[in-house]
This record gives structure tokens, sequence and C-alpha cells, in this order.
């Protein structure tokens, strides 16, 4: 999972001044008129050998390992192909018509769609909160930040392994809520086909908290202390700043988060693999699209039926993403993806 | 909740706000209903980790008898038998060398090609960055099929380099996302100033641009280090001689192997979590501010 956070409105934004120091303010702007580079377009040969020099290795990498292979894919979805020699049983669009007649497949989407929505709901409300609670002045408070972030931290596996043997019948959880003597003998299924997504949306909930509480905290920061202290001023309450200042202005960060945590989503493997196993996804009911793609890809040398289902789950992530990029984050990105960022 | 901290209930006139506020001394408590609330969570994020940590301490049998119990007594032979086998260093060093590697070089490549978008101007600049943005469409996880494909036409499959240089192309568009606005805040005069003083664009970029926008590399290199050690997908793909597994692989290795010694398991684990946990712990307050300039609020 790729939680790495991208925000897409980044550009525009002008750093805290601690970035670089101040002292440079005092040039007059009509000697930096005079000093300046010459315009555009004549870019000497020189600049563009350093142009080369420093883009070029970034662009090669990339393109040879993201790019490429997006190709690569969409050529070798056309095949039926083992993966020993060239691909030569050109089939056509056989591999996509199978992908989307196939019952498991549909599950897996279902599933896939249900996890980013509930996702949505579940973590977005409770990370607002928690936010604002770790944002508030008080003492003790940057201990709890860093426990608070410890899950996100910890990689799917170890999570998911520890989480694997606490969550079987006979596991630490129900052996915990036996112990507290309430609810009798416990034997919850948690990872039964009943139970099966909730207990992944709790599992996600848990680790991913920590990363929507980071860069709503990081939103936070940029509201200025003045907006919170003038309503004082004007007598309103904790709860009725927080709707009327922080919720407005925090918009454009939880726009992104949701965009974030929905691409996530659409990416979900690690966790229901681990948790579930790579045999038991279907029948419990967590299958992902990702886990689909991994089961029927390379590791059982169905080598161009997997990379037809690359294609699709990528198809299905752009059209999201475009989808949610034109009606939601319009607003926030207007100048970022479009002119590359100005000056 | 309740709130005290915000709460003004005498209102302060304009004129005793402009006499300025008392000096900042020690930040105050919360109200009780706060930490309350901070208990339970932290109760609930800490519960996993701590169940893996002190499992490690007990043996197969007081995990059998009750689950969920404290260690008694403790053992500590668990973690002296992972600490002292040399399966857990060789994954630990290929873990290490893994996420050093994709992290310098993630960083390298990434604060150059931001320095061409931010402080460049030419024709395709606008093109380039779309370019690196464009990745942020193109996760690992959708391109993991034809990306193996490639790799093992490269002979890379069963090499270090083959988890590197796809997890180096892939953290690039993060990172570039990030670095952009911090050195398009340089300003133009300490460019101009150096260029005054003899400075080549390329000296510029060495002497002034590395240091200045080192707290951006800062956070992109710990959030690319944390991404490295923890990946598991590429791993999993490109690496199935045991001699080059990264830790994630190993501890799912080991849990296969020994799936009946569940506190071998165990020790294992969070004996493989400190790494992150600590880096992340160090800095986590640079990255909050790392990632200020790239939400807007």
């Amino acid at each position: 999972m790729s939680e790495t956070p991208r925000a897409t409105s980044a550009l525009e934004s002008s750093l805290d001044s601690t970035t670089v120091g101040g002292g440079a303010d005092s040039v007059s702007p009509s000697t930096a008129v005079v000093a300046g580079r010459p315009p555009r377009a004549r870019a000497s040969w020189r600049e563009r050998l350093e142009i080369t020099l420093l883009s070029g290795p970034a662009i090669v990498v990339f393109v040879a390992f993201v790019i490429l292979p997006v190709f690569a894919a969409v050529y070798y979805g056309f095949y039926r192909w083992k993966g020993y020699g060239p691909p030569t049983d050109f089939i056509g669009l056989h591999n996509y018509k199978v992908i989307l007649g196939d019952p498991e497949f549909h599950r897996a989407v279902l599933h896939t769609f249900e996890i980013a929505g509930l996702s949505l709901l579940i973590q977005g409300p409770i990370a607002i909160l928690l936010a604002l609670l770790l944002n508030r002045e008080m003492r003790g408070r940057s201990i709890i930040r860093i426990l608070v972030f410890v899950p996100w931290v910890v990689s799917e596996v170890i999570a998911g392994t520890g989480l694997s043997l606490m969550l079987p019948v006979n596991g630490a959880i129900n052996a915990l809520l036996t112990n507290m003597h309430v609810f009798g003998h416990v034997q919850v299924q948690w990872l039964g086909p009943h139970l099966a997504l909730w207990t992944l949306m709790a599992i996600l909930t848990w680790k991913y908290l920590g990363f929507a509480v980071i860069l709503l905290m990081a939103g936070l920061q940029n509201i200025p202390e003045e907006l919170y202290e003038a309503a004082s001023i004007d007598g309103a309450s904790y709860w009725q700043m927080q709707r009327n200042i922080t919720l407005p202005l925090l918009g454009p960060t939880i726009r992104i988060w949701a965009f974030l945590s929905i691409i996530g989503a659409l990416q979900l493997f690690d966790l229901p693999w681990i948790v579930w196993g790579e045999f038991n996804l279907d029948r419990d009911g967590v299958s992902t699209m990702a886990t689909y793609m991994a089961h029927y890809g390379p590791r059982t040398g169905l080598y161009g039926y997997g990379n037809a289902v690359a294609v699709v789950l990528f198809v299905i992530s752009l059209i999201v993403a475009l989808f949610y990029q034109r009606f939601v984050l319009r607003r926030d990105i207007s100048g970022s993806v479009t002119d590359g960022g100005k000056r | 909740m309740t709130t005290t901290t915000l709460d003004s209930a005498p209102k302060p006139s304009r004129s005793r706000r402009a006499s300025g506020r008392p000096p900042k001394k020690q930040l105050p408590w919360g109200s009780p209903a706060v930490y309350f609330v901070a208990l339970v969570v932290i109760a609930l994020t800490l519960a996993p980790v701590a169940y893996i940590v002190l499992g490690g301490f007990r043996d197969n049998s007081q995990l059998t008898v009750d689950p969920a119990g404290l260690p008694n007594p403790w053992r500590f032979s668990n973690y002296s038998n992972v600490l002292t086998s040399a399966t857990f260093w060789r994954e630990f060093v290929n873990s290490v060398i893994v996420g050093g590697a994709t992290t310098l070089l993630v960083t390298a490549l990434g604060v150059s090609a931001a320095f061409v978008v931010a402080r460049y101007r030419f024709r395709g600049r606008g093109l380039m960055f779309g370019l690196f943005a464009a990745g942020l469409m193109f996760p690992i996880t959708v391109a993991i099929t034809p990306l193996f494909i490639i790799l093992n036409k490269l002979h890379l499959t069963d090499s270090l380099l083959g988890v590197i240089l796809p997890q180096v192309a892939f953290g690039l568009p993060t990172t570039i996302i990030i670095l952009v606005p911090f050195l398009q805040a340089i300003p133009d005069e300490i460019e101009e100033a150096a260029s005054v003083d003899g400075c080549s664009r390329l000296g510029f970029f060495f002497r002034m641009v590395l240091p200045l926008s080192l707290p951006g590399v800062l956070t992109t290199g710990i959030l690319t280090f944390v991404a490295s050690w923890n990946s598991y997908l590429l791993p999993l793909f490109v690496l199935s001689k045991t001699s080059s597994f990264t830790l994630p692989l190993g501890i799912q290795q080991f849990h296969s192997q020994y799936a009946s010694d569940t506190a071998a398991v165990l020790a294992f684990t969070s004996l493989s979590m400190i790494p992150a946990l600590v880096f992340f712990t160090a800095f986590e307050r640079r990255i909050v501010g790392g990632l200020q300039g790239a939400v807007k609020g």
C-alpha cells in the first residue's frame, strides 16, 4: 500500500518562512529585473545540458519502471501467454471478456468499492475529531501524537501477522472478551464471511487513521491563529469555532485526504492478503481487485491474463481519480497539474 | 468534552489585548475528558502492538492456555534466539541496503529533477512536471504484473537492485511534488547574489539549494525509508531466493515455517518493527512541518 502522502495542491503554496532566510528581501525589485536571467526560449546549450544532466536520470528511471510497464501491460493483455518465450498467441479482447464475466472479479470490485466508501465514512469523522484533539495546546500532546501514529508506521506485514494470530476463534481477542466475564465464553468468528468485511474495516481504520490525522494536523497548522482569537473575542464557543472556522478552512486538506484514501482503497492488497491468506479471501468476502490480480497473475503462470487484469484495474483507478479531480478537487488543484506550477 | 484552553469567559477588551499575552511557559493541562478520550484511543492503537511485543516474552503453552494474558513468567529466550539467528540479521541487512539505497537515490534524483522544474524556464517544463504528477495515478500495485515481466527481462529478479530501482521510480512523484514548492520558495535574489559572486547554476544548486531545502528533503527521505522498510508486494514478486529476502518477506516465511511456534514468530515480528518506529518517532515533528507546505489550507 502506498500510504505516502501525495498532496496534489502543493504547488501554489508558499512555505513557511523558516525554509529560507528572509535576508534577501532587501534587494530592490529594479536590480532584480536587471540582473535577472534572460527571458525564456533562449535556453543556451549550457542550460540545456544542465537540464538534461539534472533531470535525465530521474526521467529515465521513471519512464523505465513506471510508464513502460503500463504500456507493456496493454500489449501483453492481448495475448494468452505463460511467460516463456515471446508471446505469440494473440487472442484480442478475450482476456478482457473473461475478466468482465468472472463473478469472482465482480465480487472483488464490489468489495473494493465497499471498502473505499466505508473507509471515508468511518475514518473521516474520527480523524477530524482526533486531529482537533491533538492540535490543542496541552501537556503531554507530543507523546500522545507519537503513540497515535504507531499503527501507521508499523508495516502491513507486521500488523497483519499479529492480527492473524489475534483474530481466530481461539485467539487473543476472544480470550480477552471472555476474560472480562461480561459476555460469557466468547467465540466470535471475526474472520468468517459474516463479519470479515467489518473486521477488515476495523483493521484498516486502526492502520490508516494515523495518516489521516497527520495530514489533517498539517492542514490545521495553516489556519491563522487570529481567526480563533477574533472568534473568541466575539464569544464563540470552542465547538462553534471548529464548525465555522476549522471545518471550512480544512476543506482542501479533507478533500485531498479523501482522494488519497480512495486511491489507497483501490490498491488495497497487503492486509487482507496476509490476515486472511490468499485462498480464503474470496470465500470470506474480503477479496479486492489487487488480490484478484496477484492471485491470477505471474504467481499462477497466467502472464497475459494478469496483465489484462492490471489494465482493467488501472482504468478503473484512472476513471475514479479523474472523476474525483474533476468534480471534487477542481478548485484545489487549479494550476498544479495543468500549468506545471507557476513561479 | 468540555473546553478549558480556549474558553475566554471574561471578554478581554481591545486595549487589554494590545498589552500582550503573558509570557509563554509550560503548556497547560487539558481537561480530564480530553485525556480520557486520548487514553482510550491510545489503548486501542497500541493493543495489537502490545500483543506482539509481550507475546514474544511468553512461551507457547502460555499463549495456548490464555492467548490474552501477560507474560508469567517472562521468557527472554524467544528474543535472544532471534537476535542470535543469522537469518534475522541477513534479512535485516537486506532491508537496510534496500531502504538506504532507495532513500539515497530517490532523494538525489528527486531533488535534481525538482530543481529543474522549480527553477529553470524552458519549453516542456510543464510537460515534465505533468509526467511526474501523473505518476501519482500509477501506484506500484497496479503495475506489479508488467513490472515483474520487465524486471525478468532485465535479469533483475532475485536481486536487491530489482526492488530498489522500481521503488525509486515509484517514489519520485511524491518526492518531487513535495520538494518543488520548497525549491520555488527560495528567493530569486539569493540565486542572483550567488551568480554575481561567480557561482554557476550548478554551484548554486549544490551550495545553496541543497542546504536550504533540507527540511523538505528530510521529510521525503523519512517517508521513503519507512515505505521501503515496510514494502511487501514488490519484494514478494521480485525476490524468490531466501538469501535475498527483506524483513517483511522474512516474517512471512518465518510465520509459515514455524507456524506452531507462535511465540518465536511474535518475537521475530516485534524486533523487525523497531527501526521504522525509531526513525519515525525521532522525526515525527519534521514530517508534520514538511507536509505543511504540501497541504495548502
